[in-house]
């Protein structure tokens, strides 16, 4: 809140030498205090977490989180953390959508509404980071993780200990980022951060470092897990699964991986150089000394929109692999899927420029740039009629993933469509930065990702907990989420075809306001649609042994995941499964083979948990924050405390262990005893 | 993270049994001998993102680099015989790095961290000579803040300049590996990763040498 007036009062802050070095530019009045909005939600934050902190206590439950989830290196709980820190950060995002669909609802009637403009700014600034990078990418990378290793017949992740690193580092980022909140403010450039307004000239406040800091912390923590996911995919498929056998969930994975490793040093780069210029006074991007504002938008979307390929592909693995078990069919052209997610992949590489059309690169640079955009819907449009073609003729069970599945295919293809249209450059010059934009990409990752991501939770969900969750709250969810959407949504497309502007905190026209009020009744219906997930999830774990799934595999599967028991045990296969086919469990069940317990077990090689990976990650939390307000003492002593205990770690030779014979046998004892009981 | 069955080490029978918690269960090969592989995969996925990491700078320094707003260019800065000199010394220092991994194969301990120490201590030179470099041109008033040309020249350098320290800094952590257990699989799989990475240093050198300063001071 640099600009509130209650923040300027001089007396307030001093600045003595010691001061500065101990603080740097931390003064008590760096928090907010006179902002009401502000200190309500942070109130709520930090109350959550004493909450939490406190029932931990209460049940003297600290053993059990530090062993078994903080230092675990278990890809299925790492996963599941990820996916937890995605829910609570769709809270978070969600917050500040309610809170601009009802600024603009109320201030598009002659009221002021209820937002100053600086503030204004940094809710939607923040919406688009948090959902992005800590809502959809811990999602997805949630998922990846708990579910690719199973598929592909592995027990772990190919570098356990790194995995664990990623994922405490993007929890370093979402730990700065909420911090943002409270002390200090974040970014009020939008969400990617444009020179020179994110420049340190026209924002000089501690905002847009959070966001440089936060982002280069967590996307560090994701380009390490796209080098491990990346490998293991090549280095640990169960014998016999050749790559065109692998599931197309892992395909996936392992492009949109592919695409991770390709596209975050780019991202790394530009925000290092955005911040050479904020921090050391450099160049790169500035209005003066031979800066170029716009190298900045070419490197950003260079990275930017390879990301929208990193979230969507991954969801179309989801429906990929919902579509063929609940059509009771195997995948309708499974190469095609394969090679239409290749294209995808490359063709991602190919069209950054179509998000700046209005650049001035001429005519035939945006002829060009319009043309793969549009080239990129044709193997879109292939995996589309491969999941028709599945459906077609399939036995159906309108299971909650299903529901999601198809609410999906019809959600996705008009929001396909809209970009399709303003991949003509012409057409995107009127369209450019309206609200039709909005509602346009709004329409491909909440109809394509979120929808990929709930579909994923509600068929992974029983695998990875051991219990399903509740269908009927389900379903409720599900369709105030898809009629939300369109409520919220539709009344975009139209307000961006009249010309209304994206970000506006203030809206002068009456003719609007009835279409504001509509979307805003959309993103309430939507809010009801969170509520209910969340009551679904609390719900089922209370009711979670009327909901138990004994068998290991709840939907009747095709894949491996479902050929072992829900939730797995910590070293996924007591024996690894051998692959013959597609579909490997599907094969295994109509041959016979599935439920056939071995003679006897080996010994199984399992890494040990390590704090390492936690500790680093909470340590660079303390570096981004000592950068941000520039504590040189706190963001060096941080970084070599990082260097110094990823060394110490690498002098750890105890890092591995094998599990007795006799101990599997036990575990996988009880498991053929449930599946008895289940009737198997 | 077990012996590695790559063929460069696979002849070398001295193996250490750090990481054998189970000697007598010889069925766990199979366990066991995918690490050095692994490893390696991983170590070269990162390197190519990081070699697009030097890309998107490459590309930005090219973008921007007559861009000099009144100030110095490079043919005016840049002495082509002091940076012959320092790549001289990084060319050098892969070399020696070379031959101590060739003691590795041969066995020989004290060889291996004899030449890694002649690798570290050009490693060593070469940034010595850079900073010394950095600092005399920010004496003359070109430095990073001067224009876009120089902010991305700096940057440039510089994060090759990082990198190589990076390098010097896991060549310590390297001998305290080496001295405590010899040459063990694991120390074999470092050595290997730690080579990788020197050598791909050198190679984005040759490019900073022909992009940065050859085609600058032409």
């Amino acid at each position: 809140m640099l600009t509130a007036p209650a923040h300027n009062i001089p007396a307030m802050s001093p600045d003595t030498p010691l001061l500065n070095l101990l603080f740097g530019k931390l003064r008590l009045d760096s928090v907010p205090w006179h902002e009401p909005i502000i200190m309500i939600a942070g109130a709520g934050m930090v109350g959550a977490a004493i909450l939490v902190l406190g029932l931990t206590t209460y049940f003297k439950k600290w053993t059990y989180v530090w062993t078994e989830w903080l230092t675990s290196v278990d890809h299925k709980k790492i996963g599941a953390m990820y996916i937890i820190l995605a829910l609570i950060m769709l809270l978070r995002g969600f917050a500040d959508a309610l809170m601009m669909r009802s600024q603009q609802a109320l201030a598009s009637a002659g009221g002021a509404g209820y937002l100053p403009p600086e503030h204004f700014d940094q809710i939607f600034s923040a919406h688009g980071v948090i959902m992005i990078f800590f809502m959809a990418m811990p999602f997805v990378i949630g998922l990846m993780n708990i579910v690719m290793p199973l598929q592909i017949g592995a027990r772990d992740v190919a570098f356990p200990y790194l995995n664990s690193m990623s994922f405490w580092l993007t929890a370093a980022g979402a730990i700065l980022i909420n911090a943002s909140l409270v002390i200090g403010e974040f970014s009020h450039a939008g969400w990617l951060a444009y020179p020179p307004l994110s420049e340190l000239e026209f924002s000089p406040g501690v905002g847009t470092d959070y966001y440089i800091w936060a982002l280069q912390i967590s996307g560090l923590g994701t380009l390490l897990s796209g080098v491990n996911l990346i490998t293991t995919i090549f280095k640990m498929r169960a014998p016999g699964m050749t790559m065109m056998r692998m599931p197309i969930f892992t395909w996936t994975t392992l492009v949109a991986n592919m695409l991770i490793v390709a596209a975050f040093p780019i991202l790394t780069v530009t925000l290092a150089l955005l911040g050479a210029d904020r921090y050391l006074g450099m160049h790169f991007f500035t209005n003066d000394g031979g800066g170029n504002p716009m190298m900045y938008v070419n490197l950003i979307w260079a990275w930017g929109h390879p990301e929208v390929y990193i979230l969507i592909l991954p969801a179309f693995g989801v429906f990929s692999e919902v579509v063929a078990t609940f059509s009771r069919k195997r995948l309708f052209g499974y190469d095609g899927m394969v090679y239409a997610t290749f294209a995808i992949g490359i063709l991602s590489f190919l069209v950054w420029l179509h998000h700046f059309f209005t650049m001035g690169a001429g005519a035939n640079v945006n002829a060009f740039f319009g043309i793969t955009t549009m080239i990129i819907s044709i193997p879109t449009g292939v995996k589309i009629f491969n999941w028709l073609f599945t459906l077609y003729r399939g036995r159906v069970r309108l299971e909650l993933p299903m529901l999601w599945t198809l609410g999906f295919i019809i959600t996705f293809v008009i929001g396909g469509m809209t970009g399709v249209l303003m991949a003509v450059p012409g057409a995107d010059f009127v369209l450019h930065n309206s609200v039709f934009l909005i509602a346009h990409f709004h329409n491909v990752i909440i109809g394509g990702v979120v929808f990929g991501c709930i579909a994923g939770l509600n068929y992974w969900f029983p695998k990875t907990f051991g219990f399903k969750l509740h269908v009927g709250i389900g379903k409720v969810s599900f369709w105030c989420w898809l009629i939300g959407f369109y409520i919220a949504f539709l009344p975009l497309y139209a307000l961006g075809l009249m010309g209304m502007t994206r970000r506006l905190d203030f809206v002068n026209n009456p003719v609007w306001h009835i279409y504001l009020i509509v979307a805003l009744c959309g993103a309430l219906l939507i809010f009801v649609g969170i509520i209910a997930q969340i009551v679904q999830i609390v719900y089922s774990i209370w009711k979670r042994d009327e909901l138990r799934d004994l068998t290991g595999d709840p939907w009747d599967g095709r894949t491996l995941e479902w050929a072992t028991s829900s939730p797995p045990p910590f070293y996924n296969f007591a024996v690894l499964p051998k692959v013959g086919n597609h579909d490997a469990f599907w094969d295994a069940k109509q041959t016979g083979t599935a439920y056939v317990q071995p003679k006897s077990y080996e010994p199984i090689h399992m890494p040990h948990n390590t704090p390492t990976g936690f500790l680093i990650g909470i340590v660079s939390a303390g570096l981004g924050f000592g950068l941000v307000w520039h504590i040189w003492w706190m963001a060096g002593g941080a970084l070599l405390v990082m260097i110094g205990l990823g060394i110490a770690h690498t002098f750890n030779e105890n890092r591995d262990y094998y599990v007795p014979a006799e101990e599997v046998k036990a575990i996988e004892d009880a498991h053929f005893a449930n599946l008895k009981k289940a009737g198997n | 993270m077990s012996k590695p069955s790559n063929p460069v080490e696979a002849h070398n029978n001295q193996i250490d049994s750090a990481y054998d918690h189970n000697p007598n269960d010889t069925h766990h090969a199979g366990d066991h001998h995918d690490e050095g592989p692994k490893v390696t995969l991983g170590f070269w996925i990162y390197l190519m993102s990081d070699c697009i990491l030097f890309a998107s700078i490459f590309a930005t320094y090219a973008v921007l680099k007559d861009n000099i707003a009144g100030g110095p260019n490079g043919r005016e800065l840049f002495d082509l015989s002091y940076v012959a000199i320092e790549t001289a010394l990084l060319l050098l220092s892969s070399l020696t790095f070379g031959l101590s991994m060739i003691s590795m194969d041969a066995g020989k301990l004290k060889a291996v961290i004899g030449w890694l120490a002649v690798t570290g201590l050009l490693g060593l030179g070469f940034m010595g000579m850079e900073i010394h470099e950095f600092m005399k041109l920010i004496h003359e008033g070109a430095g990073p803040n001067r224009s876009a040309f120089l902010s991305a020249f700096f940057t440039l350098v510089g994060t090759h300049g990082i990198h190589v320290t990076s390098g010097l800094i896991w060549m310590g952590a390297m001998f305290g590996h080496l001295i405590r257990r010899g040459l063990t699989p694991a120390n074999r799989i470092r050595m290997m990763e730690l080579s990788l990475f020197w050598h791909f240093l050198d190679i984005i050198w040759i490019g900073v040498f022909s992009i940065v300063y050859l085609m600058g001071a032409a």
